[in-house]
């Protein structure tokens, strides 16, 4: 029986308060006072689509070893790259690369659904999948886009072994209902009428598309515990319910009031938050919408109960700092012609050959542990650190990303440039041997202190920008 | 140990030009200004001179490389010219290479001469981003300010000192500097300043505050040296010789193994110690007079009081507040008002001070000469606390 064996998330920490939003355009968009509530998740500047998914990924395999996965499919409508495997960035990062496949899914917000679905068939003969899915859409100043959207991810693990929400079922349509759209060379999305795309879209497509995945499933609407639907529109999956015969009470929250519409990773977002509370026995209905219809029925096992603590979208969701700094969003967004001065100059060419060669080292955080004195050091290097050993050759590779480390010194740096300064950064050591001064993130005043504890976290470090935007990623330090 | 430098060098001559943002001057102005004091001092023809060290260390944004920049300025007489960078410590090399020269009998007259040009980047600090394809991947987006500013935080960590205690101490070595630094014609900076102003100045890098940075400075040292027998016959008196010359390279123990603590300079602790056995000093609380230390930033000078072995480990945050570094201390530092004052084109650092030696035991320092010193002790370091480079010379009567 093939199924989500593992669930995990991931949600920036800082929470853009929509009133600073609102407060700030109002002259120009009054109309937009009914959004004016809450917070949505707003990436760091140094968080992508990639660096959230990584994220989402770590959270998920919390219970998993990474090299048991064999395929990794990557949704997102914000890659970072048109080509380049996004998804194979997410496997170096996770220290796989051997027997795995890696695939980008994108095009549609049911991008999410339809990796998932993927990951359920290419898992059915045993080997794991990991799906991860995350956006980091850009809106246009003064929208009600920029109040809705999140940033966000979601990571499920696809397998037979201990599955802890079977898949019943799952049905798709595809037709070409053109509610938005966002061309090659566009930043924002364009979209049409609200009202033409509930009452000839939604309602149309969507009610027939649950009907038949639960024929399919043999099922009716009854039976369904959760109902998990993503629309900008708040009524719409009520309705969409109401006509599939589903109760009205099985209609989850779309997280809007705290997090934002996260895109094509919202549908598997709310599965997570689904996931996190349901009981065995509960049956969960996706459903995404995007120029089509994905369904999928998933079924709750004992299995659940046991699955070992994480995270998950709850604990990310806590992990929270309150920004009412629009101009901070619109800067970190690069909305903002901000005077970054020369030293944001400093070229970023990135000698691919470089990394290329040092790629376990920069996106895996693979340092080495000497055969011979048993120190652990990062980088790895041909002759050991250790002023008492020296040996030549010596070393394993001896995985570091997933090691609490500690703060050993630190500084609050106003003199280089960060598009968030001042910048911390500090020597850090691990308790099992090895340290470097590392760049921190998500950091403030109060918590960096000498003795202070750290996780490592993957992070864009550089864009470069005279070359179309290289992302440079790399490991960070934040608290914990 | 190695038979040593001990004596075997005489310094013949010496110039240095006027630090500051030298708007008008490009290098090899710079060059020139203080090379023609080198010479006059020296009282020699350029022909004799028959090899040069040639010292910059951020060359890509004035000279560029290779020794031709010396050469081509000065029209030497197509001698050998080498050219030395060891990041801030490559004053001191240019001055090494040059003693080498004469003490292995190669050369009877060597130049040593370092420059740096700074202010035709745009922007104040120096410039950034000169690391290699590899260290751009991962090294920390830091400064200067920042990678010492945690020499602070790691040295209150290490010896229980409280953030206000280590802000007075090392807003008391900037205050000295600046009262030095006021004596100063050919200074940077010669303006005292208030201990309020430096306690209250705008943060860089916490804890280190505007005045606990040197400025970034455009200047040129330079240095002839030749035998003490040499220098004997062309009738020169009060001849300074040098005692030591010793330079401790870091290996990565520092920036990657847990040995270390932050608090100290790993380097200096060892090239010190080998110094003053080079030059048979046993006691250098009692035996040297002043010292010119890499005071890149305040916190720098501190520590490295205890490195030198001059201060005791964890308190030389004390001496310093007792005024024992001061110009009317037990033991000068900064003198000339250091880097922090006298200004810090970063080629040029190593000869700059040790020029303040020179002049000093020979009594031509002016308004800041302190009384008979006889032993002088430059400390010139280039990195970061975690990886760096550290070159101290001593320098004295020749007796």
């Amino acid at each position: 029986m093939v199924g989500i064996v593992a669930y995990g998330a991931y949600v920036p920490r800082l929470r853009l308060n929509r009133q600073a939003v609102y407060d700030a355009n109002k002259w120009f968009a009054a109309g937009l006072r009914g959004l004016a509530k809450g917070e949505r998740s707003m990436a760091n500047w140094d968080e992508d689509s990639i660096t959230m998914a990584v994220e989402a990924s770590r959270d998920c395999l919390t219970s998993h070893k990474a090299e048991d996965v064999r395929n990794i499919y990557f949704a997102s409508t914000t890659h970072p790259f048109k080509d380049r495997q996004n998804a194979g960035v997410i496997g170096t990062a996770l220290n796989v690369e051997q027997n795995l496949s890696a695939t980008d899914i994108g095009g549609s917000l049911k991008a999410g659904t339809s990796a998932l679905i993927a990951g359920l068939n290419a898992s059915k003969d045993g080997a794991p999948s990991l799906v991860a899915a995350a956006d980091k859409r850009m809106a246009r100043v003064a929208s009600a886009n920029e109040l809705n959207y999140g940033d966000g991810a979601a990571a499920l693990l696809c397998g037979t072994e201990n599955v802890i929400a079977r898949l019943v079922g799952h049905h798709s349509v595809s037709m070409d209902f053109v509610d938005h759209f966002r061309g090659e060379d566009a930043e924002f999305d364009y979209g049409w009428e609200e009202r033409w795309i509930r009452d000839e879209g939604y309602s149309k497509i969507v009610p027939p598309a649950i009907k038949a995945a639960l024929a399919a499933c043999k099922l009716t609407g009854s039976d369904i515990t959760h109902f998990i639907m993503p629309s900008l529109m708040p009524a719409v999956p009520k309705l969409m319910a109401k006509m599939a015969g589903i109760g009205e009470g099985a209609v989850r929250d779309l997280l809007g009031a705290s997090l934002g519409d996260t895109g094509s990773a919202h549908a598997l977002v709310m599965l997570v938050d689904a996931l996190e509370s349901a009981k065995a026995g509960d049956r969960i209905m996706v459903v995404a919408f995007g120029q089509g219809v994905d369904t999928l029925v998933f079924e709750v096992t004992a299995e659940k109960d046991k699955l070992p603590k994480r995270k998950g979208l709850s604990g990310w969701m806590a992990r929270r700092k309150e920004e009412k700094n629009y101009m901070k969003f619109l800067a970190f967004n690069d909305m903002l012609p901000i005077d970054k001065g020369m030293r944001a100059e400093f070229d970023k060419k990135t000698a691919l050959s470089v990394l290329w060669r040092k790629r376990d080292m920069i996106y895996g955080l693979v340092g080495g542990k000497c055969k011979v004195c048993g120190t652990v050091q990062f980088p790895r290097s041909q002759v050991c650190v250790n002023p008492n050993c020296h040996a030549i050759d010596s070393q394993d590779p001896y995985a570091m990303a997933g090691l609490e480390c500690s703060v050993m010194s630190f500084t609050a740096d106003s003199l280089t440039y960060s598009p968030d300064p001042p910048a911390y950064y500090g020597m850090i050591t691990f308790p099992e041997g090895g340290r470097f001064m590392a760049d921190f993130t998500d950091s403030d005043k109060d918590q960096v202190k000498v003795g202070a504890r750290m996780r490592m976290t993957f992070r864009i470090r550089d864009n470069d920008q005279m070359r179309g935007g290289f992302k440079r990623y790399f490991w960070k330090a934040t608290p914990v | 140990m190695a038979r040593g430098i001990k004596d075997k060098v005489a310094i013949l001559g010496m110039g240095c030009s006027k630090f500051g943002e030298r708007w008008d001057s490009g290098a090899e102005e710079l060059m020139l200004e203080a090379y023609k004091e080198c010479l006059n001092d020296a009282g020699i023809d350029q022909n004799q001179l028959q090899a040069a060290w040639f010292s910059t260390a951020i060359d890509e944004v004035h000279v560029g490389k290779s020794g031709i920049p010396l050469s081509m300025t000065l029209r030497l007489p197509n001698i050998p010219v080498t050219h030395v960078e060891n990041m801030c410590a490559s004053g001191t090399e240019a001055f090494r290479g040059a003693c080498y020269a004469v003490a292995s009998g190669a050369a009877d007259f060597a130049l040593a001469l370092g420059v740096e040009k700074l202010k035709d980047t745009g922007y104040g600090g120096l410039p950034g981003g000169r690391g290699g394809p590899l260290q751009a991947l991962w090294n920390a987006n830091g400064t200067a300010p920042g990678n010492f500013a945690q020499l602070a935080t790691a040295y209150m960590t290490a010896h229980g000192v409280s953030g206000e205690d280590l802000k007075k101490a090392i807003g008391h070595v900037s205050w000295k500097s600046h009262q030095n630094g006021a004596k100063n014609a050919k200074a940077h900076l010669q303006k005292a300043v208030e201990m309020d102003t430096i306690l209250n100045a705008p943060m860089i890098a916490s804890p280190l505050g505007l005045f606990d940075c040197c400025g970034v400075s455009d200047g040129a040292a330079a240095a002839i040296v030749t035998t003490p027998e040499i220098a004997k016959a062309l009738g020169k008196h009060d001849i300074v010789s040098v005692k030591a010359l010793q330079l401790s390279v870091s290996n990565g123990s520092e920036s990657g193994h847990n040995s270390w603590d932050g608090s100290y300079f790993h380097t200096t602790r060892i090239a010190s110690k080998k110094a003053y056995e080079e030059a048979g000093i046993k006691n250098p609380r009692d035996e040297v007079s002043m010292f010119e230390v890499h005071d890149c930033f305040s916190v720098t000078e501190l520590v490295t009081m205890e490195d030198l072995h001059i201060s005791e480990t964890g308190k030389g945050w004390k001496d310093v507040l007792d005024g024992f570094y001061d110009a009317d201390g037990k033991i000068p530092c900064q003198i000339d008002g250091g880097l922090k004052c006298f200004g810090h084109p970063i080629g040029a650092s190593g000869l700059r001070m040790l020029y303040e030696m020179y002049l000093q035991i020979q009594g031509k320092a002016g308004p800041r000469q302190l009384k008979n010193p006889r032993i002088g002790m430059t400390h010139n370091l280039g990195g970061a606390p975690r990886e760096n480079i550290a070159s101290v010379a001593i320098v004295g009567r020749y007796e």
